[in-house]
Order: C-alpha cells, then sequence, then structure tokens
C-alpha cells in the first residue's frame, strides 16, 4: 500500500478511535470498574443517537441534544442498576448466566423498539459541522471528526479527574477493589455502584449524539458495536479511563488501516480479533490492575 | 433401565407418526411450521447442554446454524453429496467451531465466551457474504434432489429433521444423566470448586461446546434443501440466535425436558403471531418474554411447574 | 517413597505491584498436622491457592510426593491427593449434600470406584461419619454455616486426599462446634492423612499443630513447635498483639 494512503488512514483511524473511545468510555465503568455484564450498553448508545435524532428533527443542534438527555440517561441508569443489583446480583448460582441473558434481551428489545418505531432505513442528521471539513495543511479532516475527537477527549479527561479527585469518585474506584473495605468505612457498596452506572450511562447520551453526528445510524448497529466496546474496554485494562482512548485509537488505527487493504467488509472481523487476541495474550490489558 | 426402555419406545413411536403424517397429511404448511419447531428443539436443546448445563452463555447460535447450512451448500454444489453426508460434515465443522471458540475463550469468565460467540456470528457471516462459491450475499437457489419415498423432498426433509430432534434430545438427555452432566452442573455451580474436586472443567467444556456447535450444525444443514434457496440475512438471522437461548431459559434450563417445552410453546406461538400479526412484533414478544422469565421465573416453566407439585407435596 | 510429602520452594506471587508472596520455602512430611498463622492479608490463603492450583504462581517450584505439580491445573494435583477446603464455603447449591459429595467420588476417586452402587453407598457412609447422615438428601443450598463447613470437609475428604488443606474451617463456629470439627480432623489425621491447616483460632491451632509457620506480608517470620512461634518476638509484633 503507498504511504501517503496508509497514513491518510491512520490518520482517519485515530479520529475513528477517539470516537470508539467516547462510546466505550461508559462501559469502561460498567463492566470495567462494576464488574456488570452489561452487554446492552451499546444498545443505550443507540438509543442516545435516535434520542438525538429526534430532538435534532425539531431544530436542536444534536450534540447540545445529547447533553440535554444525558441527565435523564443518568436517572435510568439509576434505575437499571438499581434493578439489576435486586434481581441478579443479589442471588446466587447461575446469576451470572441470567444477568447476562436479561442484558441481552433488553438490547434486543430496544432494536426491535427501535425497528418497529423508526424501520430498518438509516436515520442521519444534520448540522452546520457536518459536511465541511478542515484543511490542515495538505491534508484534509472531517469537522464533524474532529468535534468526535474533542467530545472525546473531554469525556476522559473529566472522567479521569472525576474518579481520581472527587470523592464519590475515589468511592467508585475503592468499590471496583474492596467492597468490604468501602462498606467497613461507612459508605455503601451499592449506592456506590448505582451512581457509577448512572453515570455510565449518562455517557450514552453524549455518545449517541456522537454516533448520529459521525455517520448514519440503524438500530442494527448496537450488535456490531459490542465488539468494538468490548475490545476497547478489554484492551484499555478493565477500569482504566485514559487506557479507554488509547485503546479506541489502536482499534480505530487497525480498523481504519484493514477498511484501507481490504476493503469494507472485513472491517467489522477486525474488533473482535483484537478482542479474542487480548483475551488469549493478555486478558488485563494495557493499563490493567 | 426400564427408563431408558420407555423413552427409546416413545422416540421410535413418535418417528413412526412422523413418517406416517409425512404420507399423509395433506396441508403443506403444517410441514412448513413442523419444520420449523423440530428445527428450534435441536437448536434449543443444542444450546442447553453448554447454557444450561454448565452456565455458558452462546449469543452466536445463528452463526453455528449458518455455518452448518452453508457446510452442506457447499458439499451438495460442488460433490451433489448426499443428505447423510450434509449432515456429518456439517457436524464436525460446527463441531470445530464450537471447540475453537472454546479453545479461545473456556478459560477466561464467561462473558468473554459470550462475547466472543457475537464476534464469531460477524466474521462467519462476513466470511459468507464474500464467498461468492456459495452466492455471496446474494444469495443462491439450491435444487433438492429427487424425493425418495415421500410426495415432495420437503416432506423427507420432516422425517429426517424429527429423526434429529430425537437424537438431540436423546444426546442432551443422556449427557445430563450420566457423570458429565453432573461434571457440567458442578461447573456452574461453582467452577473453582469443581476443580477442586477433580473434575477437569475445561475439558468438560470443551466437550460441551463441541457438542452443543455440532448439533446447531446439524439443525441448520438441510436448511437450504429445504427453503431452495440460502442467502446470508435468512441464514444468520437474529432470530435463530435470540430463540435458541429464549426457549431453553422459558422452558427450564436445568433438564432436557425445558428446551423441549420452549420450543413448542414459543415455536408455535411464533407461527401464529407471525402469521396473524406481524414479523417484527414475534420478535419483540420473544425478546420480552425471555427477559420476563429471566427476572420473574428464572428456573423457567419447569421450575415452576415442579414447585407447583412440591408446594402440593408438602401439605 | 520419600518422608516428604509437600515441598514448596521459593513461591512467589504478585498481583500488579503487590506481593502477595515473596519467597516462601515450606517442607511438609507424611502424617505432619501443620499449622499456619499470620495476620489478615499475609498471604495464607494466596499460599493455598498457589500450592493447589487456583493461582498461577510467578516463581518458586511445589513438589507434591515427588512429582512437581506447579504447572499442574488444580484438578490434576487433587487426582495426585491433593485436597482443599475453601475459607468461604463454596458447595454446588443445585445439588444435594448427597450430590456434592458424589461429584467428588465420581471424579477424584472415580478410579477405584467402578460401579455407581459403590458411589452411593460410600457417599451415605462419609455424610454418616460426618456426621450429616441425615442431611443427605437436604438441598447443599438450605445449610446452616457449621453444615457447610462438615459438607466442605466431607467434599475434599471423599477424593481420598493424603494431603488435606484446610482454610480457616473453623471460622464462624461456636466453641462446641470448633471442638467437634477438630475431633473429626484429628480422626483424619490418625488415619494417615497429612493436614495443614490454616487459623486464627489459636485454641484449635495450638491443640492441633506439631509445627506452626507463622506468615506475614507474604513472608515467613516463624516456624516451630506451637510453644515456640507464639513466644516469638515477631510473631507477638505482628500478629499476637504482644
Amino acid at each position: 500500500m503507498p504511504l501517503d494512503l496508509l497514513l491518510e488512514a491512520i490518520l482517519g483511524g485515530v479520529l475513528l478511535g477517539c470516537f470508539y473511545a467516547a462510546v466505550s468510555i461508559g462501559l469502561s465503568v460498567a463492566f470495567g470498574l462494576l464488574d456488570v455484564p452489561h452487554i446492552a450498553h451499546p444498545a443505550f448508545v443507540i438509543l442516545g443517537a435516535y434520542g438525538a435524532y429526534v430532538l435534532a428533527q425539531n431544530g436542536l443542534d444534536p450534540l447540545l441534544a445529547g447533553a440535554l438527555l444525558t441527565p435523564l440517561f443518568f436517572l435510568g441508569g439509576l434505575a437499571v442498576y438499581r434493578f439489576y443489583h435486586a434481581v441478579f446480583e443479589r442471588r446466587g448460582t447461575d446469576a451470572g448466566l441470567r444477568g447476562l441473558a436479561f442484558f441481552f434481551g433488553v438490547a434486543f428489545i430496544f432494536e426491535v423498539a427501535l425497528i418497529l418505531i423508526f424501520g430498518v432505513d438509516q436515520r442521519m442528521v444534520e448540522a452546520a459541522y457536518i459536511g465541511k471539513s478542515v484543511a490542515f495543511g495538505e491534508v484534509r479532516v472531517p469537522l464533524r471528526m474532529l468535534v468526535a475527537v474533542a467530545v472525546a477527549v473531554l469525556l476522559t479527561v473529566v472522567l479521569t479527574l472525576y474518579l481520581s479527585k472527587t470523592f464519590i469518585g475515589r468511592a467508585i474506584k475503592a468499590v471496583a477493589q474492596d467492597e468490604t473495605a468501602l462498606a467497613l468505612m461507612g459508605a455503601d457498596p451499592v449506592r456506590v455502584k448505582q451512581w457509577a452506572f448512572g453515570i455510565a450511562t449518562a455517557t450514552c447520551a453524549l455518545a449517541g449524539a456522537l454516533m448520529i453526528i459521525v455517520g448514519p445510524v440503524e438500530p442494527g448497529l448496537g450488535r456490531l458495536y459490542i465488539g468494538r466496546t468490548f475490545c476497547v474496554t478489554v484492551l484499555a485494562g478493565l477500569g482504566s479511563m485514559p487506557g479507554t482512548l488509547v485503546a479506541g485509537v489502536i482499534l480505530g488505527v487497525a480498523e481504519s488501516v484493514v477498511l484501507t487493504s481490504l476493503g469494507s467488509s472485513w472491517a467489522p472481523a477486525v474488533a473482535f480479533g483484537i478482542l479474542l487476541l487480548v483475551l488469549g495474550v493478555r486478558p488485563a490489558g494495557l493499563f490493567g490492575r | 433401565m426400564r427408563e431408558w426402555r420407555a423413552y427409546s419406545f416413545a422416540s421410535a413411536a413418535i418417528l413412526c407418526a412422523a413418517i406416517v403424517a409425512a404420507g399423509v397429511v395433506r396441508n403443506e404448511y403444517f410441514f412448513f411450521a413442523a419444520y420449523v419447531v423440530l428445527q428450534f428443539i435441536v437448536l434449543a436443546t443444542a444450546w442447553n447442554i453448554l447454557g444450561g448445563y454448565a452456565g455458558y452463555v452462546n449469543f452466536g447460535s445463528g452463526a453455528f446454524f449458518a455455518v452448518g447450512a452453508y457446510t452442506s451448500v457447499a458439499l451438495f454444489k460442488a460433490f451433489a453429496a448426499p443428505l447423510p453426508v450434509l449432515l456429518v460434515a456439517a457436524a464436525l465443522v460446527t463441531g470445530a467451531l464450537g471447540f475453537a471458540v472454546g479453545v479461545l475463550t473456556l478459560r477466561l469468565r464467561g462473558i468473554f465466551f459470550s462475547i466472543a460467540t457475537v464476534a464469531i456470528a460477524v466474521i462467519c457471516e462476513t466470511v459468507v457474504m464474500n464467498w461468492s462459491f456459495v452466492g455471496g450475499s446474494r444469495g443462491m437457489a439450491v435444487l433438492p434432489p429427487l424425493p425418495v419415498a415421500f410426495a415432495s423432498y420437503n416432506r423427507l426433509l420432516f422425517v429426517v429433521m424429527t429423526a434429529l430432534a430425537l437424537a438431540a434430545v436423546a444426546s442432551a438427555r443422556y449427557i445430563q444423566t450420566s457423570r458429565i452432566g453432573r461434571g457440567l452442573q458442578a461447573i456452574r455451580d461453582s467452577e473453582l470448586a469443581a476443580e477442586a474436586v477433580g473434575v477437569p472443567t475445561l475439558k468438560l467444556k470443551l466437550a460441551a461446546a463441541s457438542v452443543s456447535g455440532a448439533l446447531m450444525g446439524v439443525a441448520g444443514a438441510p436448511f437450504a434443501l429445504y427453503m431452495s434457496f440460502i442467502e446470508p440475512t435468512s441464514a444468520f438471522s437474529l432470530n435463530y440466535a435470540v430463540s435458541a437461548l429464549a426457549m431453553p431459559i422459558i422452558g427450564g434450563t436445568a433438564s432436557w425436558v425445558g428446551p423441549v417445552i420452549g420450543a413448542l410453546l414459543l415455536g408455535t406461538t411464533q407461527q401464529i403471531v407471525t402469521v396473524t400479526i406481524s414479523s417484527e412484533l414475534n420478535v419483540l414478544v420473544i425478546g420480552v418474554l425471555l427477559v420476563t422469565f429471566v427476572v420473574v421465573a428464572p428456573h423457567g416453566i419447569l421450575g415452576l411447574i415442579r414447585s407447583r407439585f412440591v408446594a402440593r407435596g408438602a401439605r | 517413597m520419600s518422608d516428604s510429602v509437600l515441598q514448596v520452594h521459593a513461591l512467589s506471587k504478585r498481583f500488579g505491584g503487590f506481593a502477595a508472596l515473596t519467597s516462601v520455602s515450606i517442607a511438609v512430611s507424611r502424617g505432619e498436622r501443620l499449622g499456619i498463622i499470620g495476620p489478615n492479608g499475609s498471604g495464607k490463603t494466596t499460599l493455598i491457592n498457589c500450592i493447589c492450583g487456583a493461582l498461577r504462581s510467578d516463581a518458586g517450584a511445589i513438589r507434591f510426593e515427588d512429582t512437581d505439580i506447579t504447572r499442574l491445573p488444580p484438578y490434576r494435583r487433587t487426582r495426585l491427593g491433593l485436597a482443599r477446603s475453601f475459607q468461604i464455603p463454596r458447595p454446588f447449591p443445585s445439588m444435594t449434600v448427597a450430590g456434592n459429595v458424589a461429584v467428588a467420588l465420581e471424579y477424584a476417586a472415580h478410579r477405584e470406584l467402578r460401579r455407581r452402587l459403590d458411589i452411593a453407598a460410600e457417599t451415605l457412609w462419609m455424610l454418616a461419619r460426618m456426621g450429616l447422615g441425615d442431611k443427605a438428601e437436604t438441598l447443599a443450598s438450605a445449610l446452616t454455616q457449621v453444615d457447610l463447613r462438615k459438607l466442605e470437609l466431607a467434599r475434599a475428604l471423599a477424593t481420598r486426599p493424603r494431603l488435606l488443606i484446610l482454610d480457616e474451617v473453623m471460622a464462624g463456629l461456636t466453641a462446641s462446634e470448633v471442638d467437634e470439627m477438630l475431633g473429626m480432623v484429628l480422626t483424619v489425621n490418625e488415619s494417615g492423612v497429612t493436614v495443614i491447616m490454616i487459623e486464627h483460632i489459636m485454641r484449635a491451632i495450638m491443640r492441633f499443630s506439631q509445627r506452626v509457620l507463622c506468615l506475614d506480608a507474604g513472608q515467613v517470620i516463624a516456624e516451630g513447635s506451637p510453644q515456640e512461634v507464639v513466644e516469638d518476638a515477631n510473631v507477638q509484633r505482628v500478629y499476637l498483639g504482644g
């Protein structure tokens, strides 16, 4: 492959990777820190995308729509975790299997409901920054991808700081490491985890808005992102926010290079391939604890 | 031993009934509906061997089904291979697929096996879509051979699928009541403790994954011949993945009876809903039922029946 | 056959940046009763997990009766004659008490018992020895704490071990229950089984052990007779509050 094509692919991959990181960062919290088998995380992101779509149809800027939906998704996350904990985390043996089946069922219901409401056709939004591109010397970069990068970096920084500087944030990290110790210190582990899950779900609103900004959305997209989000989360090392950004970029570049060299049909397999590779060789990921 | 004899008689009787029906029944739709339900019995039973007995959830049953279908198509197109060869080949290929996925992920936590099955589904679909020999993304017509004993080839396949369903259920029953089944149950209950008391957990899990995969492939093998056509979207349909999981969970995962109950109930419900209302709504219903049962009745219909009897017996 | 049942040589295990075990060496002779004490977090359970194979050690070697078991999976070690109980009991909740023991008999002792009838009879006999005979058909999920611990012990014994490692098997029991359990373990030892007991209950350790090890921060800080270890200045400082 000619060098300039490769460089273009890599640059595109970095931008795409930041977007993947934004989509995955909620899972880094829900699965990486809280150990919830949240296979429905991408489904929530798609939900956020359609939410942004609906609001955008009424004239709202999609990014603003995502921001507005964030508190709603936060509350939804609180409720979902409460429910999940009451039904699955307390019970015994095959709660793991049932928890997984539960989230799969929820993701499935979301997908079918979206098909029933919106149909299977792709949906897009329009905004000032969609369709334009910016020139950096000889290279043209789509403006909407820069928006994605900005949001991704912002999310990563905010969450990293939140987890290390605030009291609740550190409680979340503590509950991930040693729940009993946290309980002994007087904090209620369940409330902490619930709060964290709320945050994780809240990111889905923004990530969803990003998703429909970056490209068209259709209900079945969620399944494709199961592989991508878990790939990024696992490659990052469970629970590492900065790691998520790095891992996202790695995935983005890998996918972009494969796309350019082998064609679009093989690109979806890249995420899964990397995931299986990481699990086989270094399950703790890059920055794993 | 008496149980096995009763069971064998029942199986033989069912098979005979199927053969008679294939000769006598006029309504073509009956065979279509029955074929679909029987197919689901095999899929659900296969899923349960790894999911219910060992506790490892396969989200990609559709891939195993489709790989079985496409293996048989490839062999049929290349060599005009007879049906038994197609069945065996499909079983070998998908059994190997189950084994391969297992080798990569069964040493890790259950969720990674599950994600790997999602991955395999996508990868297999991609491979097939790019394989022009079997029609690629546009699909391919498949001309079934002339029927030997029955009025149509589909009637023959109906009988074959009945036999496959009986064989699948017999395998599940055998595993469940054997030492292997108790080992799998121990793995499901507490894998660490199972390993500590001498259960070779990885070997058993790999065996279950291979058998499960092989049976799913066998369920898919006659698919193209039945439809006279094969194309990726319907072969890899998410409906198979969800149904294969929902039917055992709704019926009850602890025993071979559960998947059969689930497949019969859900399979026939699906046919009715698809025909009378819509196919999207049908799929939604399965999802809602799955979530409801997982939350409210974790041991499925079988569990509900058992607790009803236990409550009565206690009095 | 040598007199040494277990030889642990320079065993080390790290979790990320945390050194759970640093070059721990232990030798256990046939028929011995070894007690292991130490504060929480000193690495006792990590040591057991490495010996039994539930964890992979980073460095060092483990020999069980002249066989190098360092890289063997846990189930192979059990089949060679090494059994353990878990600190928090891990029964098979969906099986009956008898079923729990039967799995161990079927898989670890399998070679000696060919026919199913033997397993059923053997199970009942084992349960009776442990005082669980009348609970044979009870679901393991419905057992009391002390019965759960007895089941842990019964299941470990069902694997026909030559070395039995007990991880805080008496935690949470009343004084009389501790005595009952102690009596059972002593009987097991008298039948020829080497026993390693990790415990916090000093009364049990003193009565049971011929030799005691004290661990702290992943290292052995004292070794000797129970009396010697209890009077050791280091042990007093880190563990007994002296």
